[in-house]
């Protein structure tokens, strides 16, 4: 088996040279072609997810039914959740890890290449089945994307593809998240102990290992559902002895982490673009290490904030609660180094400072929001409320999705070799920050005012801010093909960018040329 | 080709145990999700929480009649402007705890109308009172009474065996309220119904 070619790869181009076209990606065992496709394809899974977006916003533009029937509506709701999680955020900061984290601790390619492709070539298979589910009789999952029992132990086949779907895209994300600690670990270039990692790498780290440790946890919630649903078990039947509430115990233990895989790789690629265009170093970088480790850790022991009532002792809401709220502390330590590495440095605004500072100001009030919620008594009421859809939205899209925009305008050029157009890209960050406070502040209002979430109507009092948020919602997806223009005008041509474009940028990916050759640091460089 | 292959077999094996061990905690974690199942039933039983199969045993408890103590239990009745005649048929009465004890009330109208009334009760101590349960009880719901009517309201209670040792009387008080507005329909809605047949 010549999965492992490990520091061979001489050997191994020489087996394999280059096949063409769309064999070429199909047998691809470098790591930049393959976190290309990574991105493109969680690019692909973010407009799928985001048309579903729109068609909810679009029923939810006025009081009454009129586009969809409530049937797909949740179906709707449930894979916008599915694939914005799990086919675009995640293996968009996968695709970010596979093209820069070997550019950046200067190794020629990930540790298991072989393996690398495989973890990326299960996804389109996941993607086909989830929105395939469509077309089948009784339609898509439609419990929400957290698929809870009793309603997953009834629903039709589609609920059978969402399942596998989730095996399979788990199995992907550890794959990935294995070849990632496993690159770190042992492929360092020479002088390049942990602690001088660029943080992105530190946080890919901790989140790799947070990838390994819960995604296995969901996997087996998922299988204990298909074996109630097909094989007579009693996991989650309350008339065979099981219980509903244990799958939303096992589930947000893998769920809370869960957001915070999500959320560390958008911490790490924002530590490095802000640094590099404040023209100073990370303020507190071992302080950063640390407060990412310690959300990590913390992560495994909040999951029942999430499920506040569903009837708990006392006892356990005040212990969710006071462990939600020491999050706010190293996630505090976060942002305040972000916000000191911007003290008195010479900051400039190109497109991924300024989608690094939109991060940073609508990742907090989000945070904040998520402080709100952690309160017990706050939540009972605000429970399953458009309150949440804010919150969550604002760590989500306003956190990771601005966060990757960041990395991709700040990284573009050393993957394509030409500078992105400018204009366009700060025009891109304009309307998606306008358009996104559009649709999702008012969120927090309908939520305060009692709005439930994932329900296709709604009463009259609700409609204007509805209103507001479904424009706001369409205003933010169409920006979203602003991006789309840049990248490809960035492929085409434009100003030939050099091996470091921005002065203040520093790491290993930028000692390579623009763009960045298909083989680099076959020898290890030596690293001060 | 040599060199770089003798320093690819050292990194290769390096990587072929990191990735065994990660693969093994992956497994591991896989198991975890389903030992959470036994994990979680053990805790609600431990703490005593989610348990659909548990007996309610507050009602055999009650019935145990503690025949080692008695409590003297008085009767009183009020009225708040209303022109009835309330009294208990028992002025007091001593039972034990867990005893279950019916007694009466008399009321009577003494107007030439129809009164709707409301009694509330009150306990003295009132420490007694989450001690003192009523099974039947004529407060549970309005008393409508026609002109001149004489009723006789049945009061079923026991007093809990928990009740602390150093409570040795209760007066278990009502207070009848008229209900404004109440009776007043009684005869509107009789006579629409009158002159709608």
């Amino acid at each position: 088996m010549a999965a492992i070619p490990g520091g061979a790869d001489h050997a191994h181009d020489h087996d394999h040279h280059q096949p063409s076209g769309i064999m070429r990606w199909v047998t691809t065992t470098n790591h930049k072609d393959i976190g290309s496709m990574y991105l493109w394809f969680s690019f692909a899974m973010f407009l799928v997810g985001g048309v579903m977006a729109l068609v909810i916003r679009a029923e939810l533009f006025q009081p009454g039914l009129q586009v969809v029937d409530p049937d797909r509506f949740n179906q709707m709701t449930t894979l916008h959740g599915l694939i914005m999680v799990f086919g675009a955020i995640m293996p968009a900061f996968v695709g970010f890890a596979n093209w820069m984290i070997p550019l950046m601790i200067g190794a020629s390619d990930m540790a298991f290449a072989r393996m690398n492709n495989w973890s990326f070539w299960l996804l389109p298979p996941a993607a086909i089945l989830l929105t395939s589910s469509l077309l089948v009789p009784g339609g898509a999952a439609a419990s929400g994307w957290t698929l809870y029992p009793p309603l997953t132990v009834q629903m039709g086949i589609g609920m059978d593809m969402a399942i596998f779907a989730v095996h399979i895209l788990g199995i992907s994300s550890i794959m990935g998240s294995i070849n990632i600690v496993t690159t770190l670990l042992n492929m360092r270039a020479p002088g390049m102990t942990l602690m001088k990692m660029p943080l992105f790498c530190w946080t890919w780290l901790i989140t790799a290992y947070l990838v390994i440790a819960v995604m296995p946890v969901l996997a087996g919630a998922v299988t204990m559902i298909l074996t109630d649903r097909h094989f007579g078990t009693s996991f989650f039947n309350a008339a065979g002895g099981g219980d509903p509430v244990l799958y939303q115990h096992i589930f947000w233990f893998f769920g809370h982490p869960e957001v915070y895989i999500i959320a560390i790789p958008a911490f790490g690629v924002v530590s490095q673009v802000i640094p590099a265009f404040s023209r100073k170093p990370l303020f507190g970088y071992a302080s950063m290490v640390y407060a990412t480790s310690s959300i990590a850790i913390l992560s495994f022991i909040v999951w029942a904030h999430h499920m506040y009532t569903v009837g708990m002792p006392v006892a356990g809401q005040l212990y969710f609660m006071f462990a939600t709220m020491l999050i706010a502390i190293p996630t505090g330590v976060k942002v305040f180094n972000w916000v000191a590495t911007m003290w008195r440095g010479s900051l400039s605004f190109e497109t991924p400072m300024l989608f690094s500072i939109g991060f940073l100001f609508l990742f907090t009030l989000g945070g904040f929001s998520g402080l709100v919620l952690s309160m017990t008594a706050v939540d009972i009421q605000l429970h399953d409320s458009y309150y949440v859809v804010a919150h969550f939205h604002y760590v989500m899209v306003a956190g990771a999705l601005f966060s990757a925009y960041a990395g991709a305008y700040y990284w573009l050029p050393k993957w394509t070799g030409h500078m992105y157009d400018e204009k366009l890209g700060k025009l891109h960050f304009w309307l998606s920050i306008v358009f996104f406070n559009m649709t999702f502040f008012v969120q927090h209002f309908l939520g305060l005012a009692g709005m439930p979430r994932r329900i296709p109507d709604y009463s009259l009092q609700f409609a204007e801010f509805n209103m507001i948020s479904s424009i706001g919602a369409f205003g933010f997806g169409l920006s979203q093909l602003v991006f789309l223009v840049v990248v490809l005008k960035c492929i085409k041509g434009g100003e030939k960018a050099s091996a470091k474009p921005w002065d203040g940028a520093e790491g290993l990916e930028w000692t390579v040329p623009s763009p960045a050759p298909h083989h680099t640091f076959e020898t290890p460089p030596v690293f001060k | 080709m040599t060199t770089p292959e003798q320093g690819g077999t050292v990194s290769e094996r390096r990587n072929r145990s990191t990735l065994v061990r990660l693969i093994v905690s992956a497994f591991l974690m896989f198991g975890f999700g389903y030992a959470l199942v036994p994990f979680y039933e053990k805790l609600c039983q431990v703490l005593d929480v989610n348990n659909l199969n548990k007996q309610d045993n507050s009602l055999p408890l009650n019935t145990q009649v503690d025949r080692s103590r008695s409590v003297t239990v008085e009767f009183d009745a009020n009225l708040h402007k209303l022109p009835w005649n309330f009294k208990p048929v028992t002025g007091s009465m001593v039972v034990h705890p867990g005893e279950v004890v019916t007694i009466e009330y008399e009321v009577s109208n003494t107007r030439q109308n129809a009164v709707t009334g409301q009694a509330i009760p009150s306990y003295t101590p009132s420490a007694a009172m989450q001690y003192f349960q009523k099974m039947e009880c004529f407060c549970f719901k309005q008393q409508t009474l026609s002109a001149g009517e004489v009723r006789r309201m049945p009061v079923a209670f026991l007093v809990s065996p928990s009740l602390p040792k150093d409570i040795n009387t209760i007066t278990l008080s009502y207070t009848f309220f008229e209900v404004p507005g109440a009776t007043a329909s009684v005869p509107a809605r009789d006579a629409s119904a009158g002159a709608g047949g």
